[in-house]
């Protein structure tokens, strides 16, 4: 019984910092409609600047009066972020804000690493709060009794203030009708870049107040930001109150979870999340969420047309190249190009869902991940021919997308984002975690193709044509009356459906054909390095692939290809400089500022304006 | 002479208030029908729950004395009704052209065909039904480009692309400079004339509504008032009362409440 209480008031002293971090996210999502994943970064710069406050200013007054200034000094960088990135980005899709708040995760991460340095950082003890309490036999620390004092406090604070004074008036006015409060007059600008503060001073009280449990390091961005988003989507985006309960549920849930079901603790965060979802798609305190008559914002896509002669010519070309590499490249190109059209792929089968199915998936490495366990599993446990086992992988992985995508489809926006995001971490956590099936963190090794494709040059030929054949397919697809009809459901699905096409069921088809396709990759990959580690299926992964199909452009059918080859061909040697990550970030937010329409788009662009390519009459 | 399209008793309540309450009617074939009634009457909460966007709160709707109360829209337009909207609702990313075969493509049930190339599919079919509403020389332009009034033409050689037997055309005229909307209407009332389609359709502008029209029922509050042919409504009194607004409008209204 005591056991019990004592992991009960573990579980609510932890809730405090992620509710922090988790009510911030929410309220920033619910005014400005921008779902922040540099929001990890900023509860990271928290913890930082609050070590090295407490190091300055000693005593009672300094612990608490750094955690208030940590809070204060990081709402103010949330600010410049608001002001310098996505100021110039509101109007543009939501694809766009998250890959720019991506873009500044990178750019927080290597300048915490110049600041602080990589050793991780102790938190200082309260003071007054250093020894533990009795509570029915169990050790409970002062500073948890501490935490759970005082976020009801902060939770009244943020109630008191959202429905008691004239900003928490706007702030509510805002979340349920941003166009209808600017066009009563409200600076919605200013409104914006409050909120920002507001939200990113949370962030950091809730960085600087988990100190004495936790310290700093530079992998908690990332470590919390899962969590968070798992707290604010069963909560309900916008909802204050609903990211308390997640946060008090989920912190509980992880602390039992420890304790009875050490095996799964991570598996569990992401199962309940996506049974609320299922009961209540919109969160416990989330409303549904009222897009527009229709869907995109921006410029239309232009019509498709298949490749004219000089498009085949030129691919003809490129193929040609690949196929002559072996004859004058070395092994070792042999191999970076087999890593590059290896993305590719990944990266085309994510296109094809995102930009002709209008379906942002946050979490495609899922796909890719399970083609190469499944893979893996075959030949370590079965004994699966090889040639079996890379037929059999696509088709998992396929199935699993069936699955993932039956829940998912039934979601739209953001919150379909955030649903494909808890699977992939669900599927991460499995592989993370099932030591004795998948060797967890060390992976599953010895996994060489037959011997026919042992060769670096026959495996290259291997990859070359399964790699082109996928592209290929994708790109017939969008041409063929399905990939019209994956089209017509992000144009307009009122429409869709009143010409008789099943919206859902589309959509469905064509989540799974992109996971399956996904799925190859993930096969090609495990045979090309003889091993694969839970990494494949992590968050990351999915961004990767989100952003280079950004950078080539998403609203054009080659972008996902072209930004590939251009990430991996340049990750090569940036990867060896010190500060990639800053110049990463860096170009990621140029890219979603300044040109939009990503590599391939601005050139077709410019083509156009210059008088080159087809005859077609401007959009505008 | 049986009904195309009969609704009986259809009401639809959003919480207390009663947008649609016990509305019935009958739309012969080869007859086009206007619906009409101030803002908030009822007749676009009516149209959807016709077309299956919306749940009725009870009473039934039959096309060709078959019930489809409650379907949804995609099953209906297979029945053979076709819709337009207020608001079009083409697909910006293709070509007027396209828009057209991919009604086709969905009517022939190639939707999930993965091996043809759809820019090529029903082609034919689609340059005719665009010749029908006038729009064969714009066919290869992107829809995003279209002007409102083209987009008009365009949805109805799409609504007309399955071979429907009856048409359900909210507000055809809406956002449309007069003359257009003359000649919208005019093309409606070929269409029915040569392919004996019946159409229903709501509508503000009241010259296209007398020009045209065969039959007109009025819909307000939620509830039909009138209904016959274009002088019969016009010498309604109530319908004067609602549209222009009578000295005992007040009155009843403070005795109902």
């Amino acid at each position: 019984m005591g056991l019990f209480v004592a992991q009960i008031l573990t579980g609510l002293a932890n809730a405090a910092a992620l509710f922090l971090v988790a009510s911030g996210l929410s309220l920033i999502f619910g005014v400005t409609r921008i779902v922040n994943f540099a929001h990890g970064s900023l509860y990271m710069l928290g913890a930082y600047v609050g070590v090295t406050l407490m190091a300055a200013l000693p005593g009672h007054f300094g612990f608490w009066g750094s955690i208030l200034l940590s809070g204060l000094i990081v709402g103010l960088i949330g600010v410049v972020i608001e002001i310098c990135v996505l100021r110039p980005v509101y109007r543009a899709p939501e694809l766009f804000q998250l890959v720019a708040t991506f873009g500044v995760i990178l750019v927080i991460q290597d300048l915490a690493l110049m600041v602080w340095g990589a050793e991780d950082r102790l938190g200082p003890r309260a003071p007054g709060l250093t020894s533990v309490v009795r509570i029915l036999g169990e050790p409970v620390p002062q500073y948890d009794l501490a935490l759970i004092a005082i976020t009801p406090f902060i939770l009244f604070a943020l109630w008191w203030l959202i429905t008691r004074t004239r900003i928490g008036i706007l702030v509510r006015a805002a979340t349920q009708d941003r166009e209808m409060v600017g066009a009563l007059g409200v600076n919605q600008a200013w409104l914006f870049t409050g909120v920002f503060f507001l939200g990113s001073a949370l962030a950091g009280l809730g960085g600087a107040i988990q100190l004495p449990k936790g310290g700093a390091d530079l992998l908690m961005d990332l470590n919390i930001i899962s969590a968070v988003f798992v707290v604010v989507v069963i909560g309900g985006m916008g909802s204050v109150t609903g990211a308390f309960l997640a946060s008090v549920l989920i912190s509980v849930l992880n602390v039992f979870g420890v304790a009875y079901l050490p095996q799964s603790t991570l598996v569990l965060m992401y199962v309940v999340m996506a049974i609320v979802l299922l009961i209540r798609p919109y969160g416990l305190f989330g409303r549904e969420e009222k897009a527009g008559e229709h869907g995109q914002v921006g410029e239309p896509d232009r019509p498709v047309r298949p490749f004219g002669t000089l498009g085949r010519a030129l691919t003809g070309l490129l193929l040609l190249a690949l196929a002559l590499l072996p004859v004058f490249g070395s092994s070792f190109s042999q191999v970076l190009v087999i890593d590059i059209l290896i993305f590719c792929l990944f990266a085309a089968s994510l296109q094809f869902i995102l930009s002709t199915g209008g379906l942002v998936s946050f979490g495609h490495a899922v796909f890719y991940g399970a083609g190469a366990y499944v893979a893996a599993l075959l030949i370590t446990y079965a004994d699966t021919p090889m040639e079996v086992a890379f037929l059999l992988a696509p088709i998992s992985a396929g199935l699993i997308a069936l699955v993932v995508g039956w829940f998912c489809i039934r979601l739209s926006g953001v919150y379909f984002a955030m649903l494909t995001l808890a699977f992939s971490q669900l599927g991460w956590s499995l592989v993370f975690q099932w030591n004795e099936v998948t060797g967890g963190d060390d992976g599953l090794v010895n996994i060489w193709p037959s011997a026919w494709l042992s060769g670096t040059t026959s495996y290259y030929y291997f990859t070359l044509v399964f790699v082109t054949a996928g592209i290929l397919f994708l790109r017939h697809v969008v041409h063929s009356p399905f990939g019209y009809a994956l089209r017509a459901t992000r144009d307009s699905a009122r429409q869709a459906e009143a010409t008789g096409i099943d919206v859902r069921r589309v959509q469905w088809i064509g989540f799974a054909l992109a996971g399956a396709i996904a799925g190859v990759a993930g096969a090609l990959f495990v045979f090309s390095k003889g091993s694969v580690f839970p990494n494949e299926m992590q968050i990351s992964k999915s961004f990767d692939a989100l952003i280079v199909v950004f950078l080539g452009g998403v609203k054009t059918l080659s972008g996902g290809v072209v930004g590939a080859t251009f990430l991996e061909g340049v990750k090569d040697w940036l990867i060896r400089l010190e500060y990639w990550r800053l110049i990463m970030g860096l170009l990621i937010i140029c890219v979603v500022i300044i040109a939009p329409d990503g590599i391939v788009g601005t050139l077709r662009k410019v083509a156009d304006r210059i008088g080159l390519g087809r005859q077609e009459e401007a959009s505008r | 002479m049986t009904a195309v399209l009969k609704v009986e008793n259809l009401a639809k309540h959003f919480g207390g208030i009663k947008a649609v309450n016990g509305v019935s009617f009958e739309v012969a074939p080869g007859e086009l029908k206007a619906l009409i009634g101030p803002n908030g009457a009822g007749k676009s909460t009516c149209f959807n729950m016709l077309m299956g966007q919306l749940k009725p709160t009870s009473g039934r709707v039959l096309f060709d004395g078959r019930d489809i109360t409650g379907r949804p829209p995609r099953e209906i337009w297979r029945l053979g009704v076709g819709r337009t909207f207020q608001i079009t609702g083409t697909y910006q990313s293709m070509t007027v052209a396209e828009n057209v075969q991919m009604a086709l493509i969905s009517h022939h049930r190639r939707l999930f065909a993965m091996l043809p190339r759809a820019h090529r599919l029903y082609r034919e079919e689609a340059m005719a039904l665009l010749e029908t509403v006038g729009m064969a020389d714009q066919a290869d332009r992107a829809c995003a480009i279209l002007a409102y009034g083209d987009l008009k033409r365009l949805e109805l050689a799409i609504a007309l692309a399955h071979g429907p037997r009856l048409l359900l055309m909210d507000e055809p005229t809406a956002g449309m400079a007069p003359r257009e909307r003359i000649r919208l209407m005019q093309l409606t009332a070929d269409i029915v004339r040569e392919r004996g389609v019946s159409v229903l359709f709501t509508e503000h502008d009241m010259d296209v509504v007398f020009a045209h029209s065969h039959h007109i029922m009025v819909l307000n509050r939620g509830e039909l008032i009138a209904e016959g042919s274009a002088a019969e409504v016009r010498a309604n009194a109530r319908v004067q009362e609602v549209y222009l607004g009578g000295g005992t409008l007040f009155a009843t209204e403070g005795a109902d409440a």
